[in-house]
């Protein structure tokens, strides 16, 4: 059984061939882990195939996860996120995040799924008005979302930020909802930009849809320094492994 | 075209503005710069976005609301922003997209 994993492509998009990469590390560490150790002798190791999909595309039948990946889009012209919502990706994006299909938006992608009302909130420049390029802390909060599915509640991790506009903000009314729902999905515990909430990451109501800010796939590979991106790439790639399994 | 079908390219200016409690720090980075300008007494610093288009319409209400939906769909997002529409007048024959008026 082979799950495949579309990450999409957006004219600007620049993290795209980092995540298909890392989302291989994270496969191929996969078949070595206890867990599989413990699987059926014959159960095959988990093949994970992720590739690249244009943003003209309609469909995105096939695929068992949808990654929208870091980069400045369309230049961040508008606003970041704002032209690339309006991409023909992107309604299919949406059927397939309504049909509950694991939907994971790093950094610009995050921007792009607030853009397109697929998450709440807004994404605007940071608080201090810096680019921040940096490792920061970030805790986990849920482990109910197709992104922390294998991780534990209040797990610390350490991720690379990279963003100008990464602070997150909605109306008091959307952040108690947030809270209520149980979507707030990740918060930095030194609060680099001005989040509402120390916000790092949320979920939709089903947690099938997640957006962050840090980067996972920059924190797969011992050579970057950081491997703690492992645990989220890999709760996503048991989603996309049950959404395979999933009846035609 | 039919009689009373007359169209009209209309100069439009489409104001965005961060919506009232959103915090700004570009303004506020801005406002502390002045004092040192030696300018006192100018304050409350927001800084928006000004796009100007063209517009065919009927009149002007026409313009006005194909101007508004398209501030609502794109030029503005919600969540923090707001837009203010105001049509300037009839474009001139000459103009052209981009010349300063």
């Amino acid at each position: 059984m082979t799950a495949r994993i579309g990450v999409v492509v957006f004219p600007g998009s620049n993290c795209e061939h980092d995540v298909v990469k890392a989302l291989g590390l994270v496969a191929a560490g996969a078949a070595g882990s206890a867990d599989w150790a413990a699987a059926p002798a014959a159960a095959p190791a988990p093949a994970v195939k992720a590739e690249l999909v244009w943003h003209g595309e309609r469909s995105l039948a096939g695929y068992d996860a949808v990654v929208l990946p870091g980069g400045f889009a369309h230049g961040d012209y508008l606003r970041p996120g704002a032209l690339a919502r309006f991409s023909p990706v992107m309604e299919a994006v949406s059927v397939y995040a309504a049909e509950g299909g694991p939907v994971v938006g790093i950094c610009n992608g995050f921007q792009v799924l607030t853009e397109a009302g697929l998450l709440p909130g807004a994404l605007q420049k940071n608080r201090g008005l810096r680019f921040l390029c940096t490792t920061v802390g970030v805790t986990v909060c849920t482990t109910r979302t197709v992104l922390t599915g294998a991780t534990e509640p209040g797990e610390e991790l350490r991720l690379p930020i990279n963003h100008f506009e990464g602070n997150f903000t909605c109306d008091a009314a959307t952040l108690a909802v947030l809270h209520a729902e149980d979507r707030v999905v990740l918060r930095y515990t030194d609060n680099p930009n001005g989040s509402l909430d120390d916000i790092a990451g949320v979920c939709n109501q089903a947690g099938n849809v997640v957006g962050l800010m840090p980067h996972p796939e920059r924190a797969c590979d011992p050579m970057t320094g950081a491997t703690d991106g492992v645990g989220l790439l890999g709760s996503l790639l048991e989603a996309a492994l049950r959404h395979a399994s999933l009846p035609a | 075209m039919r009689p009373g079908d007359a169209r009209v390219i209309y100069e439009v200016l489409v104001e965005v503005r961060l919506r009232p409690g959103i915090a700004d720090p570009q303004g506020a980075t801005i406002e502390r710069a002045l004092p040192a300008l030696d300018f006192t007494g100018v304050g409350t610093v927001r800084v928006g976005k000004a796009i100007r288009l063209t517009v065919e319409a009927g009149d002007e209400d026409g313009a006005r609301e194909v101007a508004t939906a398209v501030a609502d769909r794109l030029l503005a997002n919600p969540v923090i922003e707001d837009s203010a529409v105001t049509v300037l007048g009839v474009a001139d024959a000459a103009a052209r997209i981009g010349a300063t008026p």
